[in-house]
């Protein structure tokens, strides 16, 4: 015979036994892990060219508005670096305030070079690679940064818990803090305006062309086809992140 | 084996499946591991819609020109065509209903950005008609001589 007090352990012991594994086991299900997938293709991709750039900020200011980033603050999604290499071999870098107001002087880092004394010179816009294998997804403990099926790198803000793991882990160096909702932020390559169709403010405020957006998978697309076709260059290639922007007429002092 | 050897490990055993238990009540149906596996997509879906509902603040220079037609076509014809029309009036967002009143950047470091001379070759910007700040009637507005929208000297009108 069976006791009441048995009876509720083992109809206990039985529930919990059920449950665990319904409830916990759930995340590693293999038949969920493609179930999900996206059969019309996208791939964003970003081309940046440093001769066309010409140092006015107008992108760093349209990104700092458009994704509401404290104008102020000196964090920023974008920058663009100005680089001067003097005829002696020295270079020049510096990007002030993220040169959110342009550059106007010709005062590289602080100091003053003569017209003649400059061997090349030219400025280089920066923001999030999105990289094909980012390193700032794989290092996040929770799953708050990850990668969307198009390739952009999202940061969850109701999951980041701000442990700063993903700003250690990026090579470039384009990630910070939010002053505002204290989490990992960075380029999402203005997510919100690329899935409407729109480009991202960056490449709608610049007047020169400098910053092109793409559906790089899309045969037809320009960003890819000149990917495909020109000379292309990305940053820190040896390590291995595949960073999806692409850069044209990037000499060998940009790092 | 005796009971209070076991009585410990029951407790441990039951606090980690109380954890467990939570834990799937807390976390979300649609966090889960998606198109590249564990090491690359492991997140929470719906955060894509989050961020594709993000507002939209710049609208371009499109946006702008069945309202002000004069402005957006006499600019047309300049060479600041090229410059977007919240580069220098603030992003429309919702205008004209809100914000109802857009600010202009009239002032001098918004023209220097591109028009101040600097002599760098491999850059586009050696190419642009530039001035030299110091030497260019230093301390008064680029607006005073010059109309954005019909920037050369020939379009002033006094
Ligand atoms: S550039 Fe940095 S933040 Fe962007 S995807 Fe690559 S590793 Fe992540
Ligand atoms: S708006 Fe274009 S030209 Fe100006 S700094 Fe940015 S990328 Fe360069």
């Amino acid at each position: 015979m069976i006791t009441r007090r048995d009876f509720i352990k083992y109809s206990l012991q039985g529930a919990a036994a059920i449950a665990i594994p319904a409830l916990t086991i759930e995340i590693l299900n293999p038949s969920k892990l493609f179930a999900s997938k996206d059969t019309k293709k996208v791939r964003w991709g970003f081309l940046v060219d440093t001769q066309k750039c010409v140092g006015c900020g107008f992108c760093v200011r349209a990104c700092k508005l458009e994704n509401e980033v404290p104008y102020d603050a000196n964090v920023s999604r974008t920058w663009v670096e100005r680089y001067v290499v003097t005829k002696d071999g020295r270079v020049l870098t510096d990007s002030p305030k993220a040169a959110r107001d342009g550059f106007t002087r010709n005062d590289p880092a602080g100091i003053n070079i003569k017209k003649g004394d400059i061997e090349k010179a030219f400025f280089v816009p920066k923001l999030c690679n999105q990289c094909e294998n980012p390193p700032c997804v794989q290092v996040c403990p929770v799953g708050a940064t990850y990668q969307a099926s198009d390739g952009v790198v999202l940061v969850d803000r109701k999951w980041c818990i701000g442990c700063g793991y993903c700003i250690m882990a990026c090579p470039y160096g384009v990630r910070f803090f939010h002053p505002v909702y204290r989490t990992a932020e960075k380029c999402n390559f203005c997510y919100h305006r690329i899935t409407k169709g729109m480009k991202t403010a960056c490449v709608q405020a610049c007047p020169f062309g400098a910053r092109l957006i793409g559906n790089i998978s899309d045969p037809n697309d320009e960003v890819g086809r000149i990917i495909r076709t020109e000379r292309v260059t990305v940053l820190k290639d040896e390590y291995g992140t595949k960073p999806q922007v692409y850069y044209r007429g990037l000499s060998k002092e940009v790092r | 084996m005796k009971s209070h050897v076991l009585r410990p490990l029951y407790v441990v055993i039951g606090i980690i499946a109380l954890v467990l238990i939570i834990r799937g009540f807390i976390v979300p149906k649609d966090f889960g591991v998606y198109d590249r596996g564990y090491m690359y997509s492991w997140y929470r879906k719906s955060n894509e819609d989050e961020w594709k509902a993000f507002k939209v603040k710049h609208r371009s220079s499109e946006y702008c020109k069945d309202c002000h037609t004069d402005k957006y076509s006499s600019i047309m014809q300049t060479p600041h065509a090229i410059i977007q029309c919240e580069n220098c009036h603030d992003p429309a967002i919702d205008h004209p209903e809100n914000p109802p009143k857009l600010s202009i950047n009239k002032s001098r470091e918004q023209c220097l950005r591109c028009h101040s001379y600097l002599p760098y070759p491999t850059s586009n910007r050696a190419n642009i008609k530039a001035i030299d700040p110091d030497n260019h009637n230093p301390d008064i507005e680029c607006v005073m001589c010059h109309n954005p929208h019909k920037p050369s000297l020939e379009g002033f009108k006094k």
